[in-house]
């Protein structure tokens, strides 16, 4: 059976692999290159959420099928596993933690909670006063870029065809158009993210601008992935912009900083005021960083969607969708991938697919 | 608060230097900032109470002139911000109703095995630290590359002492000689090339010649020539041409043609406002800097409305580089020099055979982090295109690296 | 040298003309290598003039710091790694 994957970001390489992987003749598709688009703007973490329990499930899944594979990733996808400190900075943060510390056990995920005093050795960068931390073991981080190569030279060692440069006009149940004409295919999987609902549409899914800030390289900086608590509060709260603290470790040493969102389309403009902003509040919880060199800024835009979920599956006769991933792509790619190839087989998922099905009534916009 | 200053001029090379005291002249509030600790730029660097005339003369008229100089300051971030310009460095943040750029242009570096051997340096770092006192008498040295920029730093070289063993041009003979009929027409060209020759002994000048490696453990050696002959030296200084250093013009949005910043007869960008100067606009060395910085300066403080038709008939000042130019371009051969396991961004240590032909500089920088160091691409980014046709990576802020401090809104610092 | 400063390089003491570079006192004082690259070459500098930041040494306790573009001040302390 053929399959035509459109989009080789992280998602869609790992689609492709999938279905590779299950004997269907693959052909992935993208407008410019392997993890050209929101991909490789991603800070690239591998961690469980648990905004919803269906989020949970699929970060969850997820980053079990990445620890599986870690000793197969070549080094440059510099696969590293810090964990993740949910940096709490007050007692009601700190009781927050304990639930979710709760949470995450009794779901199997190892996790626990750091008092202040703890909090600090872990981490001696952080401000000190801080009320604690929930620390989530088996978190990890990766290079996006090159984990979407990686998963897009698998399904090729598996027969699949990559073509880059060839951008989709249009998908039909059996076909979809390239310069003006039809390629016929029976299976068709929109993974095109920020730019799904123009192949798809009435598909709820609208570009979230975010920043990002790497600095050289100060190997030991910081040891683990560091969030805010208030994250949720702060990322997912309804109106036009937001920054939350987020700090990563990368394997180069360098520090990688975030986090904004904001909807503005699609402008690639460097918002100086947000920048300036989001680096505030991560200089606040980690005073040292104010020194630090940094290289670059960028921004991306996450494919959002209006309940935090993506969207997995059929909405027309042979046309599938993956995308929608909000922040999680990176993370969610590999059970994505596996769900979808599950649906597309008839197999039955390892999770329950129901609650990212394209075709779940929606809720308002959020935002205005 | 940020001071507001009718015109600010970034860098302080001779374009800048002429720009910032044509517009102190006309009596306007101006500012010059530069990277470097003393005014100059890279031509017309010295050291204290060391300047040769040319250079005196141009700080005297500068020294006299009300113009805010500040030194050690690297612009990292351009922006129009409320209708006037910022310009934001580690310590300040300026603001200016207009602003010139007179950013200079760095050298071209091509990969070839040994380069990135310490002590070999590109032609101009290597003048650049004699000038800066860097001692070369009675120690063996090797020019190599491409360009006119060759001779004056050989010149230097031997004047400080230096055993100029070799100065290595690529171009053919019979390229160069192509340029001798416009070098006859400007006489004072040619006597400062024969000077230069005469410094160094023009018999140690060879065309056609290349450095194909340097040799050495931990610092170089010696190097190897095309046709084989081993040059043992201490110092090396190799550069292929010169780069338009553009980057805070394209964060403004200024629009570039073949790399250069397209700019109108008084040196006005495609954004109002945002005058440039020298060879981010074309290569055209000293004359061209300070004649270009002076019509940048006048025009910077005088509110000439240009209407859009006059503009149109009148076209973009279309950049050709001059015949000279010309006659150094690459050959194919020094574009191959480097081997699969040559290191081509230093930052990275991405060597050769990590590159696909096929990429952009875009694909090229995610997949092998090439130009994700601090020099932000500036050495590998040119040569990767010169090599592998790669096109130019997009700038991003800050253009040069800065502390995150630097990157906060001046009322969230502390 | 009338007017020279005292710098310490990796805990040697070296002397330096006070109006020259780090850059330059290093290389006159035959030290080759500023730092060692992320597949442990040695490097040193390269354009001179701040841009390829090859002369990046540890200056004072500040890290990435260019060689190049860093006049000596007596009692300077330079780390080059190495």
């Amino acid at each position: 059976m053929d399959a035509i994957v459109v989009g080789a970001g992280i998602v869609g390489a790992a689609v492709g692999e999938a279905l590779a992987a299950d004997g269907l003749a693959v052909t992935v598709l993208d407008a410019e290159f392997p993890g050209a688009g929101t991909t490789s703007a991603a800070m690239g973490h591998v961690v469980v959420m648990d905004d919803s329990e269906a989020q949970f499930a699929l970060t969850g899944y997820s980053r079990r099928l990445w620890s599986e594979r870690a000793a197969e990733l070549p080094p440059d996808v510099e696969d590293e596993c810090p964990g993740t400190l949910w940096v709490a900075s007050d007692e009601e943060e700190l009781e927050h933690a304990v639930r979710r510390s709760h949470f995450y056990r009794e779901r199997g995920v190892e996790a626990e909670v750091l008092d202040s005093a703890a909090l600090e050795k872990a981490e001696p960068n952080l401000r000190r006063g801080l009320a604690g931390a929930l620390l989530v073991h088996g978190d990890r981080v990766i290079y996006p870029p090159n984990a979407a190569r990686r998963l897009l030279s698998n399904a090729v060692v598996r027969g699949a065809l990559a073509e880059r440069r060839v951008r989709v006009e249009a998908i039909e149940p059996g076909r979809v158009r390239v310069n003006g004409s039809w390629r016929e295919t029976a299976i068709v999987v929109n993974a095109a993210g920020v730019g799904a609902p123009e192949l798809t549409p009435g598909l709820a899914i609208e570009p979230r601008k975010g920043h990002l800030v790497i600095s050289d390289r100060y190997p030991g900086f910081c040891r683990h992935q560091l969030v805010e608590l208030g994250y949720l509060k702060s990322a997912h709260s309804a109106g036009a912009e937001s920054v939350a603290f987020n700090l990563q470790p990368r394997a180069t040493g360098q520090v990688l900083v975030g986090s904004s969102r904001e909807f503005v389309g699609l402008d690639r403009s460097t918002n100086r005021r947000l920048v300036g902003r989001m680096v505030r509040r991560a200089v606040d919880f980690v005073p040292a960083l104010a020194a630090l060199s940094v290289l670059r800024t960028w921004v991306g835009f996450r494919p959002s969607t209006p309940d935090n979920l993506p969207f997995i599956g059929e909405v027309d006769e042979g046309v599938f969708v993956a995308a929608g991933h909000e922040g999680l792509g990176i993370t969610t790619a590999l059970g994505t991938a596996r769900l979808l190839a599950d649906l597309v087989a008839g197999r039955v998922p390892e999770i329950d697919p129901s609650p990212y099905s394209p075709l779940r009534p929606m809720p308002e916009a959020q935002h205005g | 608060m940020a001071e507001v200053f009718d015109v600010a001029v970034v860098g302080a090379g001779p374009a800048g230097v002429a720009a910032a005291c044509r517009v102190a002249e006309r009596g306007a509030r101006v500012a010059l900032v530069d990277e470097g600790f003393r005014p100059g730029g890279q031509i017309y660097r010295h050291r204290e109470g060391r300047a040769p005339a040319a250079i005196g003369e141009w700080m005297a008229r500068l020294a006299r002139l009300k113009v805010d100089v500040i030194h050690r300051t690297a612009v990292h971030d351009a922006l129009r911000l409320d209708g006037k310009f910022q310009l934001r460095a580690e310590s300040v943040h300026l603001e200016a109703r207009k602003i010139v750029l007179a950013t200079g242009a760095r050298e071209l570096l091509l990969p070839f095995p040994g380069w990135t051997l310490p002590n070999v340096f590109s032609a101009g770092g290597l003048q650049a630290l004699v000038k800066s006192g860097l001692e070369v008498a009675g120690k063996p040295v090797v020019i190599g590359g491409s360009g006119p920029l060759l001779l004056p730093v050989a010149a230097t070289l031997a004047k400080a002492g230096a055993k100029v063993e070799l100065v290595c041009e690529q171009a053919r003979r019979a390229s160069l000689a192509r340029a001798l009929p416009w070098l006859a027409r400007s006489p004072r060209k040619l006597a400062e090339a024969l000077s230069y020759q005469a410094a160094f002994g023009p018999s140690r000048y060879r065309t056609s010649t290349w450095i194909s490696e340097a040799i050495g453990t931990d610092r170089l050696e010696a190097v190897v020539t095309n046709s084989a002959r081993r040059v043992s030296c201490d110092f090396a200084g190799v550069s292929f041409g010169l780069v338009p250093n553009v980057e805070l013009a394209v964060l403004l949005g200024c629009e570039l043609r073949d790399g250069f910043v397209v700019v109108d007869r008084r040196q006005q960008s495609t954004v109002p406002g945002v005058f440039v100067a020298g060879e981010p606009c074309g290569i055209a060395g000293v004359d061209g800097a300070l004649g270009q910085g002076l019509v940048a300066g006048d025009a910077a403080c005088r509110d000439v409305t240009v209407t859009a038709d006059v503009e149109a008939a009148r076209g973009w000042y279309e950049y050709k580089p001059p015949p000279l130019l010309r006659s150094f371009a690459l050959r194919h051969e020094v574009l191959e020099l480097a081997r699969a396991d040559t290191v081509v961004c230093r930052c990275e240590d991405v060597r050769l055979s990590r590159f696909d032909p096929e990429w952009s500089a875009r694909e090229a920088k995610l997949a092998t982090r090439a130009s994700m160091g601090p020099c932000q691409g500036r050495i590998c980014g040119p040569a990767l295109d010169a090599i592998l046709g790669y096109g130019a990576d997009c700038v991003r802020c800050p253009a040069k690296p800065a502390t995150f401090e630097s990157l906060l809104i001046p009322e969230d610092r502390k | 040298m009338a007017d020279s400063v005292t710098i310490r390089v990796d805990g040697r003491e070296i002397r330096a003309g006070s109006d020259t570079t780090v850059a330059v006192a290093l290389i006159n004082a035959g030290v080759w290598t500023f730092r060692t690259s992320v597949t442990g070459e040695p490097r040193g500098p390269v354009c001179g003039m701040g841009v390829c930041f090859e002369c990046r040494v540890a200056i004072d306790g500040v890290e990435h710091v260019r060689a190049c573009m860093e006049p000596v001040r007596d009692g300077m302390e330079i780390d080059t790694g190495g």
